[in-house]
């Protein structure tokens, strides 16, 4: 019987050794995997174990996390939530993470490598740290300024400094706060039907998630490609334009809304905004050096990152001369984000040279030391210094005694365009209000900001007016608490 | 303390009782607990729990009686047995007192110590009543009418979850198929123990194979049928398996013939596939075995087993600390068949290890108690209560890692559930009855009757096995 017992011994030695075999299996070989299994809540758990990073603004943080003591613990807050829902986006147990919340998300929530206290830590402890810090390069003044020159309208307004590319302000109207959507349970479900649905879009982040034909505001980039490409030597040379035009191989006029635009010089052209003009010289222009011309001011990039997606800004790359024309003068295919105009004046502003577009100053560990510093550097040389210079003397011109006089601050050098831009079918919707400009303290040797401003329902007719009347206001308004700033 | 008594005995017949082990084994045993216990208190809430001497000098209680019933009616039992018991179920406290926090309306941690409380006394009363486990074999066939009606009694109550295991009555239930498992255990062993050289030796030879005669095999065959048939009515089909392996270790120890264990596996592998295939219980946790993650892939969410397996992963080598895993989103069970995962997610493969280890120590013990007995029966009751320990651990174990189709069963010792730990308690106590007889000093013993040549086919075994080690 001995025997047998040894025997059954064994056999029960053998369940011990699959025991074990089966638990190094589960929990070390197979264990990475099961981790990162998308139903399995753990990481989620620990993800909101503790409190989130902050994005800050100026000083002030403008978001928080309060303790719910539900299983995912900490929740987000916002302060100012619709004021800064297109900076932050927003970050949901239920939805995940948008904008800064989601391209800064490894900081924030303190998985990021640069927080762990040793190289490599983070990566072989799997360990969290707790969440560092994100610090914008908005200007509080700036930002408000924007959203309350908007006052719930449509629209938006992004603004940039000229000489760095730090963005000061993104606004997006009408708004939301997201912190309605940052739990679980029905409220959160509900608040993002209610959104989703709404007509207004507010989660849209207009400022650099929709494009709009950016109308008359793209005779700059016209301009600066025929300055550039030689075609015009010499703004204030009358150009040889009949008006109405006819688009080339076409029997379609293309009229202009401004008187005396007849043979008008390219000066005159931009200070009364002729489509005539501007559309002929796109053509001699020629699509080749207009494509490089809108490439110089960042058209066609899929791949602008600040660090958030921004929207492809586009110049169609394959057209006939008449929709070549139609292009020039910001209509057809083209089509801008706020954003992409608010470059477009910076880059006029800064002597051509078009610095990287960023909204993240610095990043900081939980404790406040800086441990990434974003660098400015440059993103495209937009048009040669002199063509830049010709350019500005044009828009100080619109803002002096053109189109944009509402832009105008005293004792300031500001420089703008105005654009009416028409969409829908047969051009039956109400145009978008367009003004690009940017603004420079006499004292100071550069310029102290760059501005978009579009207002989707602008109420007024179809002449440039709109866009002086509408949203030309509004760029005074950012710039003056931009000129503060930098005072 | 090991020289207490002062019997004047020849030297060399003496072995130590080791009853001081036992003890210095327990106080360890109790204070790993305590330690576990204020774990999860400053894990959880910085702080250590309030009532942590209560709960240590309650546990240290319950050891010393048991301790003191040992040392006065079975002084020369295995000092393993008592502290292993005392170590698991202490633990086993630990980990339901720590999932209680994650479900505030269902508290189950001090139920479990009343049950635990009963089963100590079990404990006592077995160990001091029984003075010789041979008295047991008298009443074999009480014992399994007693266990048929023990398993036959549930299928009168409403299933619970999809099992019909339980009686309830009031706010009290419990599970009779637990106890069931030794009433069966000692039926197998005095019935083999009084058959096994007909079983051995009588039959028919069909190629390699000994078949026995219908006359020997049919009670047993009968005896199995009906509680393997009473089982899937029951639809537990984990307790089915315990059965059956118990069934065929003991016979196969008995008789020695691979002829049993051939037809064993087979009736096994053709059982198996029968319930699994048209069972829908049984079905579904088979299926839920072959792929663990399809409901996930289904948008169901994941399965109690694939929440078990993601506790496991997540412990990794080391655990995440007791408190401070998540293992309650298995949900359902987590306390009952799913408490391993736990201990699997906050002590890590190292904890997990030791308590595999733990089990098989105590099983290693009840071998070795069978090995040194001379007596059939005790052999075969010895063998049959370890096998049933460890083919529970692995039934359960192996179900909640995805080694084999999960079947509802209770860790033993670990587990919410009362009936079981009382039943465990009443298994150890007799390892600890048998064990004391194995290692007890009897010049001059004559054995019982029932002694047969085979034994003695392998004599060096035996002297090996009680004199080494000692």
């Amino acid at each position: 019987m001995i025997r047998y017992i040894r025997r059954a011994a064994a056999f029960c030695l053998l369940l011990l050794v699959a025991l074990l075999v089966n638990a190094a299996r589960v929990q070390l070989f197979e264990a990475d995997a099961l981790d990162d299994n998308p139903a399995n809540r753990r990481t989620t758990i620990e993800r909101y174990d503790q409190p989130r990073g902050d994005i800050v603004v100026g000083d002030e943080p403008v978001t928080g996390s309060k303790d719910t003591g539900e299983q995912l613990a900490h929740e987000r807050t916002y302060r100012h939530g619709p004021l800064y829902a297109p900076v932050t986006g927003y970050a949901s147990q239920t939805y995940g993470t948008t904008l800064l919340e989601n391209a800064e998300d490894d900081v924030l929530s303190g998985t990021a490598s640069v927080l762990a206290p040793l190289p490599l830590w983070g990566d072989l402890t799997r360990s969290r740290q707790p969440g560092g810090d994100v610090v914008t390069t908005v200007d509080a003044a700036v930002q408000r300024a924007g959203y309350e020159g908007l006052a719930g309208r449509r629209g938006a307004v992004a603004a940039l400094d000229p000489g760095t590319g730090a963005i000061l302000a993104l606004v997006s109207s009408p708004s939301y706060d997201p912190e309605r959507l940052s739990g679980t349970g029905s409220s959160v479900t509900d608040a993002w039907a209610e959104l989703n649905r709404s007509a207004s879009r507010p989660m849209l982040n207009r400022a650099i998630r929709q494009t709009y034909p950016p109308g008359s505001a793209f005779k700059i980039v016209t301009a600066a490609a025929a300055l550039d490409a030689g075609v015009v030597e010499d703004p204030d040379e009358e150009t040889d334009t009949p008006s109405p035009y006819v688009l080339p191989g076409t029997t379609t006029t293309l009229p202009d809304e401004a008187r005396g635009c007849e043979n008008a010089s390219l000066a005159e052209a931009i200070r009364v905004s002729c489509n005539t003009v501007m559309a002929r010289l796109g053509v001699e222009v020629g699509l080749e050096d207009m494509l490089e011309a809108v490439g110089g001011f960042g058209f066609n990039d899929d791949d602008l990152r600040i660090p958030s997606r921004v929207a492809r800004s586009n110049f169609d790359t394959d057209m006939s001369d008449d929709q070549l024309a139609q292009s020039a003068i910001g209509q057809f295919d083209t089509t801008a984000t706020p954003l992409q105009m608010a470059m477009v004046a910076a880059a006029v502003a800064n002597d051509g040279e078009l610095r990287r577009p960023h909204l993240v100053d610095r990043v900081t560990d939980h404790d406040g030391r800086t441990v990434r510093r974003e660098g400015s550097d440059t993103y495209r040389r937009a048009t040669k210094r002199e063509t830049a210079r010709q350019l500005q003397r044009m828009m100080v011109d619109v803002v002096e005694n053109g189109t944009g006089t509402n832009a105008a601050i005293d004792g300031v050098r500001v420089g703008g365009k105005t654009g009416t831009a028409q969409h829908g079918v047969d051009n039956t919707g109400t145009p978008y209000a367009w003004f690009i400009s940017w603004a420079r303290d006499p004292d100071s040797g550069r310029p102290a900001v760059a501005v978009a401003v579009v207002v989707e329902d602008a109420s007024a007719n179809r002449a440039d007016v709109s866009g002086g009347g509408n949203a030309a206001p509004i760029a005074r308004a950012v710039m003056e608490a931009a000129l503060t700033r930098s005072r | 303390m090991t020289a207490s008594t002062a019997d004047a005995r020849p030297p060399e017949l003496r072995l130590p009782k080791r009853r001081g082990v036992e003890l210095s084994l327990l106080i360890g045993a109790v204070l790993i607990s305590v330690y576990g216990y204020a774990a999860v208190g400053l894990a959880r809430n910085n702080a250590v729990p309030p009532d942590v001497a209560g709960y240590g000098a309650g546990l240290g209680l319950l050891a010393l009686l048991a301790h003191l019933a040992v040392r006065l009616r079975a002084p020369y039992a295995d000092p393993l047995l008592l502290p292993i018991a005392v170590l698991l179920n202490g633990l086993g406290l630990v980990l339901i007192y720590r999932l209680d926090l994650e479900t505030p309306r269902d508290q189950a941690a001090t139920t479990q110590l009343v049950w635990s409380t009963l089963g100590v006394a079990f404990f006592i009363a077995v160990v001091v009543l029984l003075r010789d486990h041979r008295v047991l074999q008298r009443y074999a066939y009480l014992a399994v009418a007693t266990a048929l009606v023990l398993m036959t009694v549930p299928i009168f109550f409403p299933a619970v979850n999809g099992a019909k295991i339980w009686i309830r009555v009031g706010g009290f239930s419990f599970q009779p198929g637990e106890f069931a498992k030794i009433l069966l255990a000692v039926f197998f062993a005095a019935y083999l123990a009084a058959n096994r050289n007909a079983l051995a030796y009588t039959g028919r030879r069909i190629w390699r194979l000994q078949l026995p005669t219908g006359r020997v095999l049919g009670p047993i065959v009968a005896i199995w049928l009906l509680s393997v048939g009473v089982l899937v009515l029951e639809r537990d089909l984990g307790t089915s398996l315990l059965f059956f392996g118990l069934f065929v270790i003991m016979l196969y120890v008995a008789t020695g013939r691979t002829g049993w264990i051939a037809v064993g596996l087979l009736l096994a592998a053709a059982g198996a596939f029968v319930v699994g295939s048209f069972e829908p219980h049984v079905h579904s946790r088979v299926q839920d075995w072959l792929d663990p993650f399809a409901s996930i892939d289904a948008g169901r969410g994941p399965s109690q087993l694939a929440q078990s397996l993601f506790a496991f992963a997540a412990g990794g080598m080391l655990g995440t600390g007791l408190g401070l895993g998540h293992s309650i989103l298995i949900g359902f069970a987590a306390k009952s068949d799913f408490i391993l995962a736990t201990a699997g997610e906050e002590l890590g493969l190292t904890g997990l290890t030791a308590i595999f280890l733990l089990y098989a120590l105590l099983v290693a013990r009840g071998y070795r108690a069978g090995l040194a007995l001379r007596d059939p029966f005790g052999r075969l009751l010895s063998i049959g209560l370890a096998s049933i320990l460890a083919l529970q651990v692995f039934v359960i174990a192996g179900g909640v890692m995805g080694l084999i189709p999960l079947t509802g069963m209770a860790m033993p010792f670990l587990a919410q559930g009362g009936s079981s730990v009382v039943t465990n308690w009443i298994i150890v106590a007799l390892l600890i009855r048998v064990s004391a007889e194995a290692r007890a000093p009897h010049p001059g013993r004559t054995e019982a009757g029932a002694i047969a040549p085979i034994v003695e086919e392998d004599p060096p075994d035996v002297g090996h096995h009680q004199g080494a080690g000692r």
